[in-house]
């Protein structure tokens, strides 16, 4: 099989409670790519970040996701964690009593082949904590238990940094933040940028991509990705909205 | 039994206490119950006449009452079938080498002795009936504190024990209590001087050997004015097919300002019915916390009380339970406010798995006058799957206007979207689920020393082995 560095999707169709959602998606994002998926709300983008991440009351009906040549469409989630696939959530669930630190290094642990000494992984988490301005004692709160929103999306963002994947997928990242919010979270995920990582990132509003610059912007409506461009084409859509590609018949 | 020869297997594989040594006893009485076994017990026990008075008088309450209907079934026990009094070993041990050699083994594989040294002021192991090994730091008898096995208590202390004995659980109190004081043997007798803190904790072992064999020991502790103590008992059983009965009687006497906590860890095989009175009267500006984890055993009945008696007592009971296939957990706990600016919690946590099922059951009982009192419930049940079950019986009796109760309860399962957050970032579906148990109990592990929580842990890790799929 190729060995090509990329997330592929290919012809992806997706079903929920009998309801095709996804009606053949073809997309790859390679390592150091930042791709956007806009719009519409209903028109799949959720669903596509969920079946990405295996969630399992998304069905995959046809086509497949192939992640660096090794097909991972019937992968378990935690598979394709530790093939180097991640997901920070629009609305992350709590863990009571499971605190973040317990929770991190878990994560941590379970995705690399050799644990890290308590002692490295408390000092990279520090680290990570302090340049999301996050203080000390959020490590020793229970996971997304009372967050306000801009706590739970930063802390998305730093299992993000700490668990370093090769892709990852941002869905709805900017929902629920204020405007400083919305910076921190977003100098987060660019400190992360690099060669190495590809990342998709899913979006309703333009206004995330002013801080996270993509390189591709794709327009999901309907289930279909109706539309292709660069950075260009974010700036157009906020401009004239997404009537343009709605179908007829779901306005 | 409807167990079949597989799932005791399973259950073996599970359990790592299941097994049992032979039984070379020194004696064992016969099977059943009448007025010769309690003369009997109270004869070789060479006890007062006050005592053995105080025997028959509890074992004709015990023929007259009926069981208790209102709680988990307890259709299967045959009280006949039971054998009342095995005495394992002629006289106690000091040291672990007087101890006979298939005893020691037994609390060696337990961890007994390596837990008395490392973390335990003192140490009691009784081996069905009796109390094999004791054992109490030299500091702490030098201080006047004095943990004995209860037997050796009424014969040491025969004045103390005559004072208290009894008094806050009286024989008259339910079936099960009025059972243990006919024929108790054994358990923990532990008295701590005005003003002593006994900082490390004590420990009493528990350990059912022979088949269908019953267990009643009967501790009484008193903790005088402004002293503290830590009392921890752990129990586990061999597996058989038939059942065993295990009832004792716990007193606690919380004089003014002292506290006492008692924490249970209680992992019996899955044959031993466990039915257990526990019950403490707390004194002005005393506390009281009971610290209660339920994770072994057929059907457990337990609802540790504290009646608080004067202004300021406090008392808390924190109850863990953890069901599953084919248990019943009915636990919870009681808090009766008797005076004025008293203040009571009660907090539990139970887990049911498969067909296991766990109730809380609890009384929050508030008498006229007693104004200015302070009362807290809280109870959380998590269902680790669809056939699990688990119901709540809060009684509340409030007779007083000037109180302030409050009371919480839910019940959770653990979802899909928890589980697919869990999993997305690596984690295997065995290991989600047990963080999130973890993380269901950590209010009441965290307030156990490291050395029980750890174990709590592991337990509970063992008991959900073989959840998924």
């Amino acid at each position: 099989m190729s060995e090509q560095q990329e997330l592929k999707i290919e012809n992806l169709h997706v079903r929920v409670e009998d309801q095709e959602i996804l009606k053949g998606i073809d997309l790859t994002v390679e390592p150091g790519k930042v791709h956007a998926i806009m719009g519409p709300n209903g028109g799949g983008k959720s669903t596509l970040a969920y079946t990405l991440m295996g969630h399992p009351g998304y069905e995959v009906t046809e086509g497949r996701i192939l992640l660096d040549g090794t097909d991972i469409t019937e992968m378990a989630p935690d598979e394709r964690a530790k093939a180097g696939l991640f997901l920070a959530f629009q609305y992350p669930h709590s863990i009571p009593g499971v605190t973040m630190a317990n929770f991190l290094r878990t994560a941590v642990n379970a995705t690399r082949p050799e644990p890290v000494s308590p002692r490295d992984f408390r000092k990279t988490m520090r680290e990570q904590m302090a340049l999301l301005k996050m203080k000390d004692e959020f490590a020793g709160r229970y996971v997304n238990e009372g967050f306000s929103g801009g706590e739970k999306k930063r802390a998305e963002i730093l299992q993000m940094a700490m668990l370093q994947p090769k892709y990852a997928v941002l869905d709805e990242t900017d929902s629920g933040l204020d405007i400083d919010a919305l910076r921190i979270v977003a100098d987060g995920v660019n400190a992360l940028l690099g060669p190495e990582m590809g990342v998709l990132v899913i979006t309703h509003y333009q206004r995330l991509l002013n801080y996270i610059k993509p390189d591709y912007v794709h327009v999901l409506v309907g289930g279909r990705i109706v539309a292709n461009g660069g950075p260009e084409l974010a700036l157009e859509l906020e401009r004239s909205g997404y009537e343009k590609f709605e179908p007829p018949s779901a306005a | 039994m409807a167990l079949s020869q597989q799932s005791q297997l399973d259950q073996l594989g599970d359990y790592k206490f299941g097994f049992s040594m032979p039984e070379n006893y020194h004696f064992k009485s016969r099977r059943g119950l009448d007025r010769d076994i309690v003369e009997e017990i109270s004869y070789m026990k060479g006890e007062p006449q006050w005592m053995r008075d105080f025997r028959l008088r509890a074992l004709r309450i015990f023929e007259n009452r009926p069981m208790p209907t209102w709680g988990a079934s307890l259709a299967d026990i045959d009280f006949q079938n039971i054998f009342y009094y095995i005495k394992p070993m002629e006289k106690q041990g000091r040291t672990w080498d007087e101890v006979p050699e298939d005893i020691k083994t037994t609390f060696d594989r337990l961890g007994i002795p390596q837990a008395e040294r490392k973390f335990l002021a003192g140490v009691g192991a009784q081996y069905e009936s009796e109390v094999v090994y004791h054992s109490l730091r030299e500091d702490l008898a030098n201080q006047g504190v004095i943990f004995l096995d209860m037997d050796s208590g009424l014969r040491e202390h025969p004045d103390i024990v005559k004072e208290y004995f009894g008094t806050v659980i009286p024989p008259g109190d339910n079936k099960l209590a009025a059972l243990n004081s006919s024929v108790w043997s054994g358990g923990s007798f532990v008295y701590v001087p005005a003003g002593v803190h006994v900082e490390i904790p004590l420990q009493a072992y528990f350990r059912i050997n022979a088949e269908n064999a019953g267990q009643f020991e009967r501790t009484l502790i008193i903790a005088e004015e402004g002293s503290y103590v830590h009392y921890v008992e752990g129990c586990t059983a061999p597996i058989y097919t038939t059942n065993s009965l295990h009832s004792a009687v716990v007193e606690i006497i919380v004089k003014r300002g002292a506290r006492v906590r008692y924490t249970t860890i209680q992992n019996w095989s899955k044959n031993v019915y466990n039915l257990v009175t526990k019950r403490t009267s707390v004194y002005g500006e005393g506390t009281m916390e009971w610290v209660d984890g339920n994770l072994g055993s057929k059907v457990t009945m337990k609802y540790p009380s504290c009646y608080l008696l004067e202004p300021g007592a406090k008392g808390e009971v924190l109850s863990v339970a953890f069901a599953s296939d084919g248990q019943h957990q009915d636990a919870g706990g009681k808090i009766v406010h008797a005076a004025p600016h008293t203040t009571g919690t009660i907090s539990s946590k139970s887990i049911s798995k498969g067909t296991g099922r766990t109730s809380y059951r609890g009384l929050v009982k508030i008498y006229p006058g007693m104004n200015g009192c302070k009362t807290h419930v809280n109870c959380d049940a998590l269902l680790l799957d669809t056939e699990s079950r688990s119901d709540t019986y809060p009684y509340m009796e409030i007779e007083e206007d000037d109180v302030a109760v409050t009371h919480e309860a839910t019940v959770s399962k653990i979802g899909e979207d928890q589980l697919f957050y869990l999993m997305s970032r690596g984690v295997r579906e065995d290991e989600a689920r047990a963080m999130i148990v973890r993380g269901f109990i950590e209010p009441i592990a965290k307030e156990l020393p490291m050395e029980y929580a750890i174990e709590l842990n592991r337990l509970i890790e063992l008991e959900m082995e073989g959840s998924v799929g």
